[in-house]
């Protein structure tokens, strides 16, 4: 249970100053903290709060909106196949069965060393690609059954580290708030709140 | 390529099929043509600089006027007018980019923002300027890490060169783009769903009226929300001119435009293809593209525009890609996701798939939908579970009606959203084509003959 590191609170600081208002940066700051912890924590969610100025159950409340964001530990690794109408067509199902067994798991829950979660889930946006899977948010293509238990020996045996961060890193690289940042927005907006 | 049905006389001849200049695809096939050297050598940043020392504000906005450019990201409202609709002296104002791309079937938003996302960056800037934001705010769906990583070296790097930020090229214009991103959530890519979202919001969509985003959109100012592919566009049109743009495709459906071809096609792909003249049956058939159904198959039914759409059959397949002609045969382009599901199809099973989605990416928020599709998933599921109850088709329709009065298409909306409606769509379609395959499920527990039977048994929850 933690609040954001040092490192992390500067990061937060300078994505809250690109938006108009501070909530905006909400979900980024979500992002962030289950970048840190692998889930959004307690603790990180208060932190958050008192960053935006806002409550923890306000916090709370926008964030158990959106999927991605897990309040309890998932696995290292998070295998999202998708088993939507294009993925169906071509094999999707065969596909999550398939993982269930070489995994041991059902889908929607984590295996007991804490390295996969498998989920179900909707259209990923590689539906010419089709069956696919995402793990940690990272594409696999028209996807075997030797292919999965390829990529769960890989996975296992750390050969994909440099490709696949840790559950919670999505972008490797963040925007930066350069010397040239406008900042007109913020500006224009903090006049019109002002009145 | 496999057998084809006897093709009719408007069958294309190989070489035929109508082509077109790349217009947002054309530095797909360049290794580094998502870098800003790459981009820049191949002819980026050019239009910028043409818009901000050449021309004011106004002559962009007539440019992409006279484009008639629909925009891509569903509604297929032209861009231009919506410009246009912003009250004149209200600010600030601002942009809002929708790369929240999730319909079922769609993709092509993340290709543009993965490998070409200064083109994305420089149409964004220069809408921008065309509209007098103040600020941009580029959205992209939470699960693609890689479009954010792209996007973010990109802005970064756009920053960098002056193309971004204060004092753009030395001109007197500013204006930053914002990365901003999602968390999973299909509902947030409708556009007032995708601003309470950057209000740092639950995704619950707005009413409209009043809630049109060009009066009050973002903290309620004045705000333009466009879909990726839309504003990728921009660039060429300032480039080549809004005529040259109009010039290309049909003069109903005008420019090129991507379509994602997915399903049971030989080489599933995603192609840029002359809007408004190129017929469902070239993108299906002709080598250039998907090359034939599977196995030498026939198409059973074709989703024209995304899982919100009605279902196509075989008499549609020689229909172009056309907003206008795709409407008045009753369905639409979409998104520009087109699913082909050949003669094994399970018809139930492919309706209940797409169902299950809206279920469970319904928000909540107006009652018919968050009940209704819930009792449709549930209805057919039992179906497929071989449990259908006599009176189950009878209920399903029931429900569609309750969500979807009168079942018509385009849907008489009796909800916030369009979300709850779209359920509606392949049910109708569906039962009406296919009724018998619904009625077999209840009788004898199983799907007809000749289909195939799907593995079911994921959970349709998450962690
Ligand atoms: C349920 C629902 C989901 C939508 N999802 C998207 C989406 O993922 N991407 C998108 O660009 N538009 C989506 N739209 C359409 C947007 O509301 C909006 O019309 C569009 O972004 C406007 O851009 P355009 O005029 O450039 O097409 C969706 C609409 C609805 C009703
Ligand atoms: S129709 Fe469904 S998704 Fe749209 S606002 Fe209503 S409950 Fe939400
Ligand atoms: S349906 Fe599986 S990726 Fe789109």
């Amino acid at each position: 249970m933690s609040r954001l590191n040092d490192a992390n609170l500067a990061i937060a600081r300078e994505i809250v100053g690109r938006y108009p208002r501070p909530k905006s940066a909400l979900i980024p700051l979500l992002h962030l903290a289950q970048e840190q912890d692998g889930y959004v924590t307690t603790d990180a969610m208060t932190h958050i709060g008192e960053l935006l100025g806002i409550t923890s159950a306000d916090v709370y409340g926008t964030a158990s909106f959106y999927e991605m964001f897990k309040f309890h530990p998932v696995g290292r690794y998070c295998i999202n196949v998708c088993s939507n109408i294009s993925c169906q067509l071509v094999g999707g199902w065969e596909l999550l069965e398939h993982a269930e067994h070489r995994l041991g798991i059902k889908a929607g829950s984590t295996t007991e060393d804490g390295m996969f979660t498998l989920e179900d889930v909707e259209c990923i946006a590689a539906c010419t690609e089709a069956p696919a899977l995402q793990v940690n948010y990272r594409y696999r293509y028209t996807v075997t059954n030797d292919d999965f238990d390829q990529l769960v020996d890989d996975l296992s045996a750390g050969r994909l580290t440099d490709e696949i961060p840790p559950h919670g890193t999505l972008a490797r690289v963040r925007q930066r708030t350069p010397q040239n940042w406008a900042d007109t927005g913020r500006a224009a907006q903090a006049e019109v709140d002002a009145r | 390529m496999t057998d084809v049905p006897t093709p009719p006389s408007s069958y294309h001849v190989p070489g035929l099929v109508p082509s077109g200049p790349k217009l947002v695809t054309g530095r797909f096939d360049q290794a580094d043509g998502h870098t800003y050297e790459g981009y820049v050598r191949t002819g980026g940043y050019t239009a910028l600089r043409r818009a901000l020392t050449e021309m004011t504000p106004e002559q962009v906005h007539e440019e992409v006027k006279t484009s008639e450019m629909q925009g891509r990201g569903g509604a297929g409202f032209p861009a231009g007018v919506k410009w246009g609709f912003l009250p004149p002296d209200v600010f600030p104002r601002y942009i809002v980019v929708n790369g929240d791309e999730s319909e079922p079937g769609t993709y092509k938003d993340r290709m543009l923002m993965e490998l070409d996302p200064h083109q994305l960056i420089e149409g964004t800037v220069i809408s921008a300027y065309a509209v007098g934001a103040a600020q941009a705010f580029l959205y992209v769906r939470g699960e693609m890490a890689l479009a954010q990583e792209r996007i973010a070296q990109a802005l970064n790097d756009a920053y960098a060169n002056n193309m971004v930020g204060r004092n753009i090229l030395g001109t007197d214009f500013s204006v930053d783009v914002t990365l901003s991103w999602g968390a999973g959530a299909y509902i947030v890519g409708e556009e007032t769903a995708l601003i309470e979202s950057l209000e740092g919001e639950r995704g619950m969509p707005r009413l409209k009226p009043p809630f049109f985003p060009a009066a009050k959109g973002l903290y309620l100012q004045p705000t333009i929300v466009n879909n990726v592919e839309t504003l990728s566009n921009v660039p060429w049109i300032i480039n080549e001119g809004g005529q040259q743009f109009h010039d290309i495709g049909a003069p109903s459906s005008t420019g090129m435009r991507m379509f994602a071809v997915s399903g049971h096609v030989n080489s599933p792909g995603v192609f840029e293809v002359p809007n408004g003249v190129t017929t469902f049956r070239m993108l299906f058939e002709a080598p250039e593209y998907c090359g034939g159904v599977r196995d030498g198959r026939s198409v059973k039914a074709f989703i024209p525009g995304g899982a919100s759409a009605m279902w196509f059959f075989s008499e549609h397949l020689d229909m172009a890609l056309d907003k206008p002609t795709v409407d008045q045969a009753g369905s639409m382009l979409g998104s520009g996701a087109i699913v082909v599901m050949d003669d094994t199809t399970d018809m139930v099973a492919a309706c209940w798939r797409i169902v299950r989605f809206f279920a469970r990416e319904s928000c909540g928020k107006c009652t018919p939908c968050r009940e209704g599709t819930t009792w449709l998933e549930r209805i057919l599921k039992r179906m497929l579970d071989g449990h259908g109850r006599p009176d189950d088709l009878a209920t399903l329709m029931e429900v569609c009606e309750s969500i979807s009065p009168g079942i018509a298409w385009p849907p008489r909306q009796t909800t916030i959203c369009p979300l709850g409606p779209s359920a509606v769509s392949p049910i109708a379609s569906a039962v009406e084509r296919f009724r018998h395959e619904f009625e077999h499920y209840v009788e004898h527990g199983r799907p007809i003959d000749g289909v195939h039977r799907h593995a079911i048994h994921g959970t349709g929850a998450h962690v």
